[in-house]
């Protein structure tokens, strides 16, 4: 079973110092593995839960504030959303779904459909793909206390 | 020490004092469910009792002071430290916090202001207005303690100031509530003795921290 654990963690480590290389994962999300702990082992994956609900109505409600059938389009409505999902973002360490807010909402500033739009189909695949990855990672540490080992704590410098 | 952990010390005298540290009560106030989540989770595991409300409007009720009526069971209402995030809809937390400030039973609180937006004239605005400090967005665990120690000194202050020619450096308890770490997201309120803030301003307090 050591071996399988090692190799196991080897695996969870690997995969997690990638998603912060790769832009997924910033500062913040090691922030909040600070605060889980024995008492409470799944926050960070609650918050992550509350983060990806978040963006189904966020994203949801930028779709519908930019749908030109309804009239004109309200840009302020749409940076209200834009401006909530970078701050939920912002706190979840959700990098590139941050940066993606940060020039939705100069779009948005600048009334700009095309890039609103661009950036709405973007911050969906966006937020969709960090979903997988943490699910991924998150299905290493169950398998790790699975069989028996622990799961490491992952120093990303 | 342990926030809520019991310190037996021996009195000269012969009898046994038992002193526990205070627990603070932190009123979270943030239109964000992520963030609410975040910052109650940051503020238990400093050892705070947390309530989390989700916009100014709610926090003002929570407090007693939107001229509703169930103002007259919130009197004992004991609230250390609020802290609220500046952009929310409706009553921002600038609002929020003139509105604490105005009024007599909460004027004393400390008011903490969250951004996620690093703007000068409105850091200034809010620290103007009485903010004891503006956190920049996303907030961290080593914000939050430093937050903690601010108040925790103030309230020692305060201590000092209300206990009885005892000229011996102790720790005394002014909450006789029990402490338990539990945090809701604005539901009914224990009655506990409240004790307005004084503030001393010559008092030295590095020998109780």
């Amino acid at each position: 079973m050591d071996a399988l654990i090692s190799q196991l963690q080897r695996q969870f480590r690997d995969y997690t110092i990638s998603l912060y290389q790769q832009g997924f994962l910033d500062d913040q999300f090691t922030e909040l593995k600070k605060l889980q702990d024995d008492g409470s082992p799944d926050f960070v994956a609650e918050v992550l839960t509350l983060f990806f609900e978040d963006c189904v109505k966020l994203i949801s409600n930028m779709a519908r504030s930019l749908d030109k059938t309804t009239g004109a389009v309200d840009f302020s409505q749409v940076g209200a959303s834009v401006h909530q999902l970078k701050g939920s973002s912002s706190s979840v360490g959700a990098k590139r779904v941050k940066a993606l807010c940060v020039s939705f909402k100069e779009y948005c500033e600048a009334k700009n459909y095309e890039g609103c739009v661009r950036c709405l189909q973007q911050v969906d695949i966006e937020y969709k793909a960090l979903k997988t990855k943490l699910q991924d990672m998150f299905n290493l540490e169950k398998q790790i206390i699975q069989a028996g080992g622990r799961v490491p704590q992952v120093d990303i410098n | 020490m342990a926030v809520g952990e019991v310190m037996r010390m021996e009195i000269p005298a012969g009898g046994d004092l038992t002193v526990t540290t205070p627990e603070l009560h932190v009123l979270a106030v943030d239109d964000s469910i992520v963030d609410r989540k975040v910052i109650e989770r940051l503020l238990r595991i400093s050892s705070c009792k947390v309530t989390t409300v989700e916009s100014g409007t709610r926090a003002l009720q929570y407090l007693g002071l939107d001229g509703g009526k169930g103002a007259s069971n919130l009197k004992d209402l004991k609230v250390n430290l609020i802290v609220t995030d500046y952009s929310m809809p409706g009553l921002t937390g600038y609002d929020l916090l003139k509105k604490i400030k105005e009024s007599s039973a909460f004027r004393e609180v400390p008011v903490v202001i969250m951004s996620s937006e690093n703007i000068l004239p409105r850091i200034e605005e809010c620290l103007k207005e009485g903010a004891e400090e503006f956190l920049l967005k996303p907030v961290k665990l080593a914000d939050v303690k430093r937050i903690k120690q601010l108040i925790l000194k103030n309230e020692a202050e305060e201590c000092k100031t209300l206990s009885h020619s005892n000229k011996r450096k102790l720790q005394e308890d002014c909450d006789t509530s029990s402490s338990s770490s539990s945090s809701h997201d604005d539901s009914s309120v224990k009655d506990t003795p409240s004790s307005k803030r004084m503030k001393s301003e010559s008092e030295n307090l590095s020998s109780l921290f």
